[in-house]
């Protein structure tokens, strides 16, 4: 591993349980993984894998009854000593200066991340105020500016606009501008374009990756589409119940993915090669957060798994194989050579 | 395609929305017009996508064909029994003695189905409103059915809310298939899927279809999804079809500058393969369209007419239609 001021965030064996009436779920359950400064990282997996609630608990939005249980998060701001997330204090100032000024979020669902009875001007400029030491009129100023930036027709007008008058990739456009505009170290896009048409997609992706260039910023993406991590991250992480299956340089993973559910995920996809053939589907779906299989979550689905081997004993760990490739399968090796 | 006769022709449909203005005697003001002299032609047998971005009218579309929505005018020719019927005409009664050769399957799996009814009863009511089977032989078609979409028969006591996504389309699949339709609409049925199970359901459509011998109209907006499954494709924007063509030479060699856009906008798995997408700007307000072309604003390659005529669809060569002053 390199120094740690070429990574912007280390989080070493995270966990994140929930406690329900059917028992403990363990959503996040031993994630470990380190983002480079400036460089987007993509957690992609299927709904209910975990990657929300990753997200969620490095902005420590984790809510009862969930519970961070175990693991460290740590963030390297650009300026400033390193921050252990987790053990910060709920009400301190940290806690407060690290939601939204060094760490941000965009949301899925542009709606609902915006108040429906504040302009998006006024939103927009909060954030700056909240975090900035700044005049109310160099606030608003910052605002039109980062509005134009980010592709808002007519800034000036735009900033007394409510959320409901404008589209909804000009909403998503605004809810990026409040993200970026106190320039985090890292920003989290969880889903950030699946509500949206493929042309807007194109486009808001187009927008996060120029703003980033730009800015510095280092991106956390969370999507469950690979088109959109092959075309946007430079590095993947993929999960599956909670844990990561396999992490690798974006192109390593689609050229030759080495954990059997990356390479049958990447086989699903309607591939836009070949018409009409059989699509290769995983069989079954995915099992229940409260009834996690024994040995290797994912045996009971994979076409590699082997009696006594991959369905006994607790999960395979995230193994080293070789520098920026990392894969929990017991049986890594040698499904390679089949 | 053009083996088989065509199973349905639509022939001029529109649906315009109105929109009412203030006052008592609330005058129409303006006209959403969200399909806007539709024809096409569907052969038995066929899977006929439509893809276009959100708003465009693809779904109210799919609607009014079924006649789920009052068509505003056109024509509608459905080929059912060996007969030719014009639904728009049709009565409500003999409507619904045709209803169940043309079902519909929907996007959502979780709003589609009543929380409040057993599977068996979801599957089994289509059966029981158009006294298609006695109530003796309702368990068995039902169990058949569960069969055949991949579920088991002992599923039928149990509630929606006991399957997962996939599983609970496989039971809207079952519902609309019970009373062996021909024609079936499938409204985005893999999008609120996650893409393991998405794989899964495109392949039990494909099987059913072959089985049923079904037509399929697959309204989508994944186009990698379209590209698999539809022998044909229409690309709708504003209200209106402009470009169809087989799905090969559509996604081959794309002519229409909205469809050539969409295409380059699909994120391809493959990191090597660049994208360029440059289409500006947002899908225009259906109820205040811009004149001429209604894609002209956004367009890359607008010159003269395209401001002030309406381009016609027009035919470039066998099974491929374009409208675009370009061609």
């Amino acid at each position: 591993m390199g120094n740690d001021i070429d990574y912007v965030l280390k989080i070493k064996n995270l966990k994140t349980y929930f406690q329900v009436e059917q028992g403990q779920v363990r959503a996040v359950d031993g994630v470990t993984f380190s983002m480079k400064r400036g460089q987007t990282l993509a957690l992609v997996g299927e709904s209910g894998c975990g990657k929300s609630v990753t997200a969620y608990s490095i902005l420590r939005l984790i809510q009862e009854p969930g519970r961070i249980v175990g693991g460290t998060i740590m963030l390297y701001p650009t300026d400033g000593k390193p921050i252990d997330i987790t053990s910060l204090d709920e009400n301190s100032e940290m806690l407060y200066k690290l939601r939204g000024d060094l760490v941000s979020m965009v949301f899925q669902e542009p709606t609902a991340a915006l108040s429906p009875v504040h302009t998006i001007g006024n939103q927009i400029r909060e954030a700056i105020l909240v975090h900035q030491d700044t005049s109310i009129k160099q606030a608003k100023e910052k605002t039109i500016n980062m509005l134009g930036k980010v592709g808002i027709p007519n800034p000036q007008n735009s900033f007394n606009r409510y959320p409901h008058e404008i589209s909804g990739g000009m909403r998503q456009r605004a809810v990026i501008a409040m993200a970026l505009v106190c320039r985090p170290d890292l920003l989290i896009a969880d889903e950030p374009t699946t509500a949206l048409d493929v042309t807007i997609q194109a486009q808001i992706m187009g927008l996060i990756k120029n703003l980033q260039r730009e800015m510095g910023t280092s991106v956390l993406l969370i999507t469950h589409d690979l088109g959109v991590v092959a075309q946007t991250a430079d590095e993947a992480a993929v999960m599956y119940l909670g844990r990561i299956v396999e992490q690798a340089k974006i192109r390593d993973l689609v050229r030759r993915p080495r954990h059997p559910y990356t390479r049958a995920l990447l086989k699903s996809l309607p591939g836009l090669t070949d018409t009409h053939e059989r699509l290769v589907s995983i069989k079954g779906s995915v099992p229940s957060m409260t009834n996690i299989p024994s040995g290797c979550p994912f045996h009971p689905r994979c076409e590699y798994a082997e009696r006594g081997r991959c369905d006994v004993g607790g999960p395979p760990e995230l193994m080293e194989l070789s520098p920026d490739r990392k894969v929990a399968c017991i049986r890594a090796e040698e499904i390679e050579k089949v | 395609m053009k083996k088989h006769p065509p199973i349905l022709t639509v022939r001029n449909l529109c649906k315009y929305f109105p929109i009412h203005g203030k006052g008592f005697f609330s005058q129409v003001v303006r006209l959403v017009r969200a399909v806007d002299n539709v024809s096409l032609e569907l052969a038995s047998g066929e899977t006929f996508g439509l893809v276009g971005e959100s708003g465009c009218g693809k779904t109210t579309m799919a609607r009014t064909i079924l006649r789920a929505l009052e068509p505003t005018k056109g024509e509608i020719l459905f080929r059912a029994n060996g007969r030719i019927v014009n639904l728009v005409s049709l009565k409500e009664k003999r409507l619904k003695s045709l209803r169940p050769k043309m079902q519909m399957i929907f996007q959502d799996p979780f709003s589609s189905l009543n929380p409040r009814m057993t599977v068996g009863n979801i599957i089994a009511e289509p059966l029981v409103i158009h006294k298609m089977a006695k109530r003796s032989e309702l368990k068995d078609c039902v169990a058949e059915m569960l069969t055949r979409v991949g579920l088991e028969p002992d599923h039928a006591v149990r509630y929606p809310h006991a399957f997962s996504g996939g599983q609970r389309q496989r039971i809207g699949i079952a519902r609309a298939l019970i009373m062996h339709p021909s024609f079936v609409i499938c409204d985005e049925p893999v999008s609120a899927l996650d893409v393991s199970v998405q794989a899964q359901i495109i392949n039990l459509l494909q099987d059913l279809q072959k089985d049923f011998e079904l037509t399929y109209i697959f309204v989508a907006h994944d186009l990698s999804v379209v590209k698999h499954i539809c022998d044909r494709v229409a690309v709708m924007y504003a209200g209106k079809i402009v470009e169809l063509a087989e799905t090969k030479s559509l996604f081959g060699n794309p002519k229409h500058p909205y469809t050539r856009a969409l295409m380059s906008a699909i994120p391809c798995p493959d990191p090597d393969k660049k994208m360029s997408f440059e289409l500006r700007g947002e899908v225009p307000d259906p109820a205040n369209l811009p004149s001429g072309c209604s894609f002209h604003p956004r367009c890359p390659e607008c010159f003269g007419p395209c401001l002030k005529e309406l381009p016609a669809l027009r035919k470039l060569e066998d099974n491929r239609y374009v409208a675009c002053h370009l061609y």
